[in-house]
């Protein structure tokens, strides 16, 4: 028979990933760095792939004559009205669907069928209702925003657990009690989760709606270094939109941390 | 202030959950200021019995009735405390006490101080400030008797409310209630599978049959529960009697459950 003696070996080495923040951040800055290098070599053309000292440069520019600053404000300005604008019309069918039976089939049916629209594709049917202006833009935003808030608001609803909504009950609260101090903190978590993915939803078409028939505003401006071949400009608009991204996913965790302390 | 006095009483109480029936006439009646235990297999039906005594489920027939003076001061006359705590993750100790005054006549400075005397009560006023994920089992459901006493109820419903601690923070949570109960006056429907627990608890212990559960047999325990000790012979005596009572049904509800 097999002896066994000896001291017990460990055997619960590996798969415990770990952290290392500063090893992210010398990550980035050795990237930018070599491409920065690369293109000063020439390995890569400048006529193709700005350099991160170009798009830097591009960018001080452009806040310097205050370009800048009119096409990001016109573009904030349409993100900012049209999220909004499918945020609340978004939770108030959310939240209707997820509390009332009238609501809730016909709600469930109208945005099941609109769901898989893709936004983008109702751009121009939307320049034709509500003209080349600001209209037709903010309301493809507000369009792209409504149907994921909905559905992140409903689940959300759904998701509160339902012995909380009896312990509600059985303790005599009234109904907008109920509502404003169970489901409403309940549901929270997901809404504010949907908010990450329609911020970004709001970009994406934000962008779009600016290259069709839009003179102001971060897309446009993008757009147009396309089109003259300045790789510069271009692709210091496409750092400006990534740190509106950054902007608003920033802001929404600083919300979910205030709101969402207990968890 | 004066306490309340209420009766509470079932009749010919009926259930099924679409098809399968759960309860058949079963008849109870709880006197003013009593402790009503009741036993049974699991699945006979004794939480649904309790959320149709609570008005939280309402019996296929019969009916539940109360009868007696409820207190100016009860905000709440049938009150549960839950199996699960059933706190608001998002809301302090206090929150969570609190939210049962918030929607009545109770002005604030009397809302606070009540708020104050549960959690001196419980013993949880150091934890005032707490989230519920931040405490123990047992505290957590400290939380749940502070906030169903802060209404001064007069009919108090608990679920196997510490059925979900470990056995010592039970042991200690029984006296409490105990005392807690006994102080009070106030008139008690309480669940349990601890034969332990229904012995120590109750003045009225109903034992329910095998689904369909029906009353088998009621036995009474005639003195107050201030005063009981687990190991008191006659409370001995009742819990043998209870598990003599069970143990050929329970075995045969494990059995059913196995099968299903
Ligand atoms: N909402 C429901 N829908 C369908 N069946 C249910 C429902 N609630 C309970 N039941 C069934 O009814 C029976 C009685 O359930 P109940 O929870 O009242 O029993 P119980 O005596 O409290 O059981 P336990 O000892 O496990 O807590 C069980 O067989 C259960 O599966
Ligand atoms: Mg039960």
């Amino acid at each position: 028979m097999p002896r066994l003696s000896g001291p017990i070996p460990f055997r619960a080495r590996g798969f415990a990933p770990r952290d290392v923040p500063a090893a992210g951040v010398a990550t980035l800055v050795a990237l930018l760095a070599l491409w920065q290098l690369a293109a000063s070599l020439g390995w890569i053309s400048t006529i193709f792939l700005s350099t991160p000292a170009g798009i830097a440069g591009a960018i001080r520019d452009l806040a310097l004559s205050g370009e800048l600053w009119m096409h990001l404000g016109a573009s904030l300005q349409r993100l900012a009205i049209g999220w909004l604008a499918g945020t609340v019309a978004g939770l108030v069918v959310g939240f209707a669907i997820g509390l009332f039976t009238l609501a809730r089939s016909p709600g469930m049916a109208v945005v099941s069928a609109f769901f898989p629209i893709p936004k983008i594709a109702l751009v121009p049917l939307f320049i034709i209702w509500f003209g080349i202006g600001e209209g037709s833009k903010i309301a493809t935003l507000a369009f792209g925003v409504f149907f994921p808030t909905v559905i992140n608001t409903m689940a959300g609803v759904d998701g509160v657990p339902r012995g909380l909504i009896r312990m509600g009950q059985s303790f005599g609260l009234p109904w907008r009690s109920i509502v404003r101090k169970i489901v409403l903190p309940g549901a929270l978590p997901a809404i504010l989760s949907g908010f990450r993915i329609t911020t970004s939803i709001a970009i994406v078409l934000l962008v779009a709606a600016e290259m069709i028939g839009a003179e102001k505003g971060i897309g446009a401006f993008v757009l147009s270094a396309g089109n003259l071949y300045d790789v510069d400009n271009l692709m210091a608009g496409i750092v400006v939109l990534s740190a509106i991204g950054l902007a608003a996913s920033w802001l929404i965790g600083r919300i979910e941390r205030a709101l969402l302390g207990w968890r | 202030m004066t306490a309340s006095s209420i009766r509470l009483e079932a009749r010919g109480i009926r259930h099924a959950y679409r098809g399968l029936s759960v309860l058949e006439g079963i008849d109870l009646s709880v006197p003013p200021g009593e402790v009503l235990v009741l036993v049974g297999p699991s699945g006979c039906g004794k939480s649904t019995l309790l959320g149709i005594l609570g008005g939280m489920l309402a019996p296929d027939g019969g009916s539940v009735r109360l009868d007696g003076e409820v207190a100016p001061d009860c905000l709440n006359p049938l009150t549960y405390v839950f199996q699960d705590f059933a706190l608001l993750p998002w809301r302090t100790v206090a929150g969570n006490i609190s939210l049962a005054l918030e929607d009545t006549a109770l002005p604030p400075a009397a809302r606070r101080a009540r708020v104050a005397e549960m959690l001196e009560l419980t013993g949880l006023s150091r934890f005032a400030d707490a989230w519920p994920k931040q405490l123990s089992g047992g505290m957590r459901q400290r939380v749940g008797i502070a906030r169903a006493l802060a209404v001064r109820p007069a009919v108090l419903l608990m679920d196997e409310p510490l059925s979900a601690l470990d056995a010592q923070t039970r042991g200690l949570l029984q006296d409490e209630l105990a005392a807690i109960i006994a102080r009070s006056g106030v008139t008690v429907a309480y669940v349990t599978h601890n034969l332990a627990e229904a012995a120590l608890l109750g003045q009225q212990i109903v034992v329910l049959s095998r689904r369909p559960g029906r009353v088998r047999e009621i036995l009474r325990i005639d003195r107050p529960i201030a005063g009981r000790t687990a190991t008191d012979p006659d409370l001995l005596a009742v819990e043998t009697r209870l598990w003599d009572l069970i143990r050929a049904d329970a075995a045969e509800a494990d059995r059913e459950l196995e099968r299903a």
